[in-house]
């Protein structure tokens, strides 16, 4: 297990810089592209480009241009932005961090959780009218656009119906975990529920697909032989194997959303995340706010990919020797 | 022996159907697929005939903006745009829905027919998606190949470079392009893409997802060079040209297929959410995403500016993933697409 994980830590290093020497190539070689211009924002003086070279060595070769990058975001930590002058970026992000995950955590746990009961309920009660509701909140999951389906949230909670059943809701935007368990939580509760419900449909799908193989297995008709109640047999034999393809699912997933998809979910309902940072370093293109953000949400991508590496050798022993 | 005693009286072709007419018999006793299907082609007229409901039928033009413009209502001149009397009083108050031939779903800030906009807008969603879908497709099945047929170093590059982009969330790689290409024309080589030229999001949304269909690709061309078929044409001498064209591609294309609805799904999506974030497609062009954007401001007031291009997108990606399903149950029901399903 050891060995097995520190390969894929290696891996992981090797892929983070990878994609920090990607995300660089995009910002600062791209044919046709000034570096500089795109750094010091719309309309910069002549003065504040040539500040923008000296400081970034925009003069000298690509890779010191790299190194130098790196530091000012890594080591020195010390990138400031040319748009709102002087402002510095890392601790924009490391405020924003928590936000993200509030939100990511909290509706993969709904999420993870529906799904599980969804799931084993379907293969519990096969043929019944569970297996349709499924597949249809599986196809609407990978189907309605999230930030648009915010939107109607936001329009029933938060408008039409505020005056009457939904006048509890705050008004949007995010109060910190510091503030009170129950603030926190009201404030991220549609945010949660309409992520979760995006994806609750298609991992239940998935449990069940897996589910219903797992229960024409050998070692289920084994412990059905030994008389093992069938409901025991469902969660304790049926499940566990199931649950590594949900595993893996997971890390995409959630990586994904960590590291941009929940970008949408942010801007709708006004959480300051990482992907509202972005999203607002976008509008005033302040680009290096834009990748400081991609690379820290990378970051966490390849961390959340890790981690369930290590779970998944961890549910699975066969992949520790692969 | 004979041929005549598996004849049967109603078939007169001596050959059978071939894998592609079984698919598509296939996919026609699935009533889903099929339902979906003709949702489908449905949107798909209706938006091709944006310029004639916008000529014909709205008597409008969906691009300038009409911010002086008047409507008639019951024998009445109306502006398209009224001065809003909440708040502060410093916004416009479109004209809502008139379910009317003009105007039938209201007007944007702009005074512009949301209905037409929403015509037009997915003519180009459509279009982006089916497209970005084709070239990421025909990429994936190009690298996927080469990387599995080959191995190797060969496979080793094309691996790594696609776990790198693999591990590198779509949106930010779609937004870190869009960001740095959408604001100024771009001169490769010979060509040059005009900034805000709709080819843009569609070569960014079409490479992004290369992996997504890359890989599955890798490891059916991996399995594929084992199979006895494939090793019988390597006995036979059959050069690595005749192999690819003969044995290998002939076998990936229904799993290609099978990604194109599904796909076009994911890439539509793509685009209206990379527009919804304005580095989609620029204006004056429209999609569902830019109309869905300018319905934003509007939302608690006008909230069909925003709504019903969504419920168009949702519609249209449904009714793509039941397609999708049903051709995967027909062509290639094993294949595993969207992780673990």
């Amino acid at each position: 297990m050891w060995r097995f994980a520190g390969k894929r830590a290696l891996a992981a290093i090797l892929v983070l810089f990878a994609i920090s020497v990607l995300v660089f190539l995009i910002f600062f070689a791209t044919p046709g592209v000034d570096p500089a211009a795109r750094i010091a924002g719309r309309n910069a003086s002549q003065e504040t480009l040539a500040q923008v070279r000296q400081s970034f060595g925009l003069d000298q070769p690509i890779w010191v241009q790299y190194g130098v990058m790196m530091r000012h975001l890594f080591i020195d930590r010390d990138l400031t932005s040319f748009v709102n002058r002087g402002a510095e970026v890392i601790p924009q992000v490391t405020q924003a961090i928590p936000v993200t995950l509030s939100l990511v955590i909290g509706a993969a746990v709904i999420w993870v959780v529906l799904a599980l009961v969804m799931g084993v309920a379907a293969t519990a009660f096969r043929g019944t009218a569970i297996d349709p509701i499924i597949v249809v909140l599986g196809v609407i999951g990978v189907s309605l656009p999230v930030y648009w389906l915010g939107e109607v949230v936001n329009l029933i909670t938060q408008s039409r119906l505020h005056d009457t059943i939904f006048a509890w809701v705050p008004p949007l935007g995010y109060a910190p975990l510091s503030d009170g368990f129950a603030s926190w939580s009201l404030h991220l509760l549609f945010p949660w529920l309409t992520l979760a419900v995006l994806y609750a449909g298609i991992y239940a799908r998935v449990l069940r697909s897996e589910m219903v193989g797992a229960m024409n297995e050998d070692y289920v008709r084994m412990a059905r032989a030994k008389g093992i109640g069938e409901w025991r047999v469902l969660i304790r034999h049926a499940l566990r194997t199931s649950l590594i393809s949900v595993v893996s699912l997971f890390g995409l997933d959630f990586g994904a959303l960590i590291g941009g998809a929940a970008l949408l979910t942010e801007v709708v309902f006004g959480l300051q995340g990482i992907g509202k940072l972005t999203y607002d370093s976008l509008q005033n293109f302040d680009l290096p706010v834009i990748l400081a953000c991609v690379l820290y949400a990378a970051f966490f991508v390849v961390l959340a990919n890790f981690i369930v590496d290590l779970l998944y050798a961890w549910l699975d022993p066969r992949v520790r020797n692969v | 022996m004979s041929t005549s005693t598996t004849s049967t009286p109603s078939t007169s072709a001596t050959r059978s159907a071939g894998p592609w007419l079984n698919a598509w018999r296939h996919v026609r006793r699935d009533k889903a697929a099929m339902a979906a299907l003709f949702v489908l082609v449905l949107v798909i007229l209706v938006c091709i005939a944006a310029p004639f409901y916008a000529s014909s039928i709205a008597h409008t033009d969906a691009f300038t903006s009409n911010v002086n413009g008047t409507y008639v209502v019951d024998g009445q001149t109306k502006p398209v745009l009224e001065a809003s009397t909440e708040g502060l009083g410093l916004g416009v108050n479109p004209i809502g829905p008139t379910w009317t031939s003009q105007f039938f779903l209201g007007a944007d800030n702009q005074g512009r027919d949301v209905m037409a906009r929403m015509l037009y807008g997915g003519r180009n969603s459509l279009m982006i998606g089916f497209v970005s879908a084709v070239i990421c497709c025909v990429l994936a099945g190009f690298v996927g190949i080469v990387a599995g047929y080959f191995g190797r170093a060969v496979d080793a590059v094309l691996s790594r470079a696609l776990d790198v982009m693999w591990a590198f969330p779509v949106y930010l790689l779609a937004i870190c392009l869009s960001v740095v290409l959408i604001n100024s024309s771009v001169t490769i080589g010979p060509v040059t893409l005009n900034s805000g030229s709709i080819i843009l999001p569609i070569l960014i949304i079409g490479i992004v997802y290369v992996p997504y269909v890359a890989r599955p690709i890798r490891g059916q061309v991996l399995s594929l060079r084992e199979r006895e078929f494939v090793q019988a044409a390597v006995g036979a001498g059959a050069p690595d040209s005749r192999l690819l064209r003969r044995e290998i591609l002939p076998n990936v294309l229904p799993t290609l297929i099978v990604f194109l609805p599904l796909m076009t799904a994911i890439n539509m999506l793509t685009e209206s959410a990379l527009s919804f974030l304005s580095i989609g497609v620029q204006p004056p062009d429209a999609s569902w995403g830019t109309i869905i954007n300018d319905g934003v401001g509007l939302l608690y007031t006008r909230p069909m500016v925003a709504i019903a291009p969504g419920i168009m997108l949702a519609v249209t990606a449904v009714a793509l993933n039941l397609l999708g399903d049903g051709v995967r149950d027909a062509l290639d029901p094993k294949a595993r697409l969207r992780g673990a399903v």
